[in-house]
């Protein structure tokens, strides 16, 4: 049989909307999350092509234009487009919330593999310094953080990496020390299989899938603590575009009433983790029905 | 009783390596990233000699190991130290803030908890209707919206064009300080002193920041209620009590929700560090005059005291924030033995 384009998308179509009846409406909240997701990454990718105006062009408009005709969203105080700031800005949200979830899960997920492996004296050391990373706000921690380490992308993602890696330290250890008793690490070992080989290739396989449903609730985590940052003036040098950081800029002209700067940026923030919370929320419901309960 | 007393003995040993832990860090991340007190204070142009003299009156040319212990043994004498930059007292600074950062979290968790279990409650009685879906999609909204945007929106629309609530500080600038000096707790004071124009006035300015952080906090609440109620609702003893013809809205938020809600105060202790992160956040949006505010500004001036003082007492409050939460589960549920 022929190749038929057509066919072939009524097919993913068809198989599409089946996914919907077998699942529910949690399908459907995936592929929001997952649209929302691929709308924003999308603007981060290429900016060039939606925003109207280079985002730093201070002429781009009369100062504090209110949203309508050429600039749908007004213009702020140095006369630059909000939206074309909006569409520049994702990329440092994007870039700073997955680089530090990715960043925290490899600590974490490592840390907990070989702590709960392991057990004895180092298991208890590693366990009582996450714990008490956990227990405390993480946000003051990372406040903290970026703080002393000062302006700049790579400082703002290490100061929000730090505070989840008990997250999945917490996790991965737990099912390691339940997987370790299992049958097929016993039959492993008995034929000689050594530490490192078990922990990769019997545990390490087992524990990952429950990581994904984490990880994309922390990157959506992530995103609100680094617009957090932002806005508290912390993380970041004022030339790059950033949303928490025109937040706190819009800030100055809310009694004023210039109520454009930060209704816009700040919806995108929701939004953007919005889409990343619905797409764990989704992903968890469909990958194990009994974690969160329905 | 006496099991729970050693149980709660038990927790405040166990917070100990927790502030430990925690200060360990800070105070070592402190010292070895760049600035210093010092130069914060003198600005950059000041001479080497002075630089040097200052550093050694601040003991900060000692190695790191001594400095280390010194400080450590001033914190087991229950001494927070004295501000580099300003002469106070590290207890002091604190004590004038953390009133206010208490206050906040209260009413903050108060209307959380009033919002997210009755919603909670509510969406598990009308599981999968139209109405269920609607709450919990609340619920995943409310979740994902910042707590500084929470703020900001609240101010600019009750605060700005509807211009009936403020939006900034503890107070207005009528009420007299002399007010506030006996507890530090606003309201407290302006009822001991009886002065009940005052108490208006706090209860006003109290009234965006606490429906902030309860707004945003509600999600989570609604949903550890909405899964426990849908757990509760199927037990037997529901069942029971239909049977027996019991109104069922009495079943549902007298019998159900009791039951319901002991899970719901164990989750309310781990939601504590969450809440004190809202309540800085909270802070800063609204001049609010707390600990999130204190933190912010001493850690631009690198004054390293007044910052490990607020990261202890912070790690203390939630210590003993969750610590109550168990007691009171303990009282509420006789069936919890420690």
């Amino acid at each position: 049989m022929l190749y038929s384009p057509a066919k072939a998308m009524a097919k993913a179509l068809s198989r599409f909307a089946g996914m919907g009846k077998k699942y529910g409406v949690e399908w459907w909240i995936l592929v929001i999350g997952a649209l929302i997701i691929l709308a924003i990454v999308y603007m981060a990718l290429f900016p060039g092509v939606i925003a109207p105006f280079n985002p730093h062009n201070q002429n781009a408009g009369p100062q504090l234009l209110h949203p309508g005709g050429e600039h749908i969203m007004g213009t702020d105080n140095l006369q630059r487009d909000v939206w074309s700031r909006i569409v520049y800005g994702s990329q440092t949200i994007l870039r700073v919330a997955i680089l530090a979830a990715i960043i925290s899960s490899v600590f974490g997920i490592t840390l907990g593999l070989v702590s709960g492996f392991s057990g004895g004296f180092f298991d208890r050391i590693v366990s009582l310094i996450m714990d008490s990373l956990y227990s405390f706000p993480g946000l003051i921690l990372a406040i903290a953080f970026a703080a002393m380490l000062g302006p700049g992308v790579i400082n703002i993602t290490l100061a929000v990496a730090v505070i989840y890696i008990p997250t999945y330290f917490r996790l991965v250890r737990g099912q390691t020390l339940a997987i370790k008793e299992e049958l097929y690490v016993e039959a492993a070992r008995s034929i000689g299989a050594s530490g490192f080989t078990i922990l990769w290739r019997y545990i390490f396989p087992n524990v990952i899938a429950t990581t994904v449903v984490v990880f994309t609730l922390n990157v959506a985590d992530a995103i609100m603590i680094e617009a957090a940052l932002t806005y508290l003036g912390l993380g970041l040098p004022p030339s790059i575009v950033d949303w928490g950081m025109d937040l706190a800029m819009g800030k100055k002209f809310l009694p004023s009433g210039q109520w454009w700067l930060i209704t816009f940026p700040g919806a995108m923030i929701s939004i953007l983790a919005l889409g990343f919370t619905m797409l764990g929320e989704g992903l968890a419901e469909i990958l194990n029905p009994r974690l969160l309960e329905r | 009783m006496k099991s729970l007393t050693r149980y709660i003995i038990a927790r405040l040993l166990l917070t100990i390596p927790m502030v430990f832990i925690l200060l360990s860090i800070v105070f070592v991340v402190l010292r070895i990233m760049p600035g210093d007190p010092v130069s914060s204070m003198l600005g950059g142009h000041a001479p080497e000699k002075v630089i040097e003299q200052k550093k050694v009156e601040l003991g900060l040319n000692r190695p790191m190991a001594i400095q280390y212990l010194n400080y450590l043994w001033q914190v087991c004498r229950l001494d927070l130290g004295e501000s580099m930059v300003f002469k106070q007292r590290v207890t002091k600074a604190i004590a004038e803030k953390l009133p206010a950062t208490i206050e906040l979290s209260i009413f903050g968790i108060i209307i959380t908890l009033f919002l997210g279990v009755f919603l909670g409650a509510y969406a598990a009685d009308k599981r999968r209707m139209a109405r269920d879906y609607i709450i919990r999609l609340y619920g995943i909204v409310v979740y994902c919206i910042p707590v500084y945007w929470m703020g900001l929106m609240l101010q600019l629309i009750f605060g700005i064009w509807l211009d009936f609530l403020p939006i900034a500080g503890r107070t207005g600038p009528r009420v007299f300080a002399s007010t506030f000096e006996k507890t530090g707790f606003y309201i407290l004071d302006t009822i001991l002193v009886k002065d009940f124009s005052a108490l208006g006035d706090v209860l006003v300015h109290l009234t965006l920041p606490a429906f902030t952080l309860g707004l945003v906090l509600s999600g989570i609440f609604l949903r550890l209620t909405r899964a426990n109620m849908l757990d509760v609702l199927k037990a037997d003893y529901i069942v029971a009590a239909e049977a027996r013809g019991i109104k069922h809205r009495r079943i549902v938020y007298k019998h159900a929700l009791k039951n319901a809600f002991i899970p719901i105060l164990t989750m309310m202790g781990l939601q504590v560090a969450l809440l004190m992160a809202g309540a800085v956040l909270t802070e800063t949006t609204f001049s609010w005059p707390g600990m999130g505010r204190l933190l912010l500004e001493r850690i631009y001036l690198r004054d390293y005291p007044t910052i490990q003082g607020v990261i202890i007492v912070i790690a203390l409050v939630v210590a003993t924030a969750s610590l109550i939460v168990d007691i009171i589960y303990a009282i509420v549920d006789p069936r919890v033995r420690y």
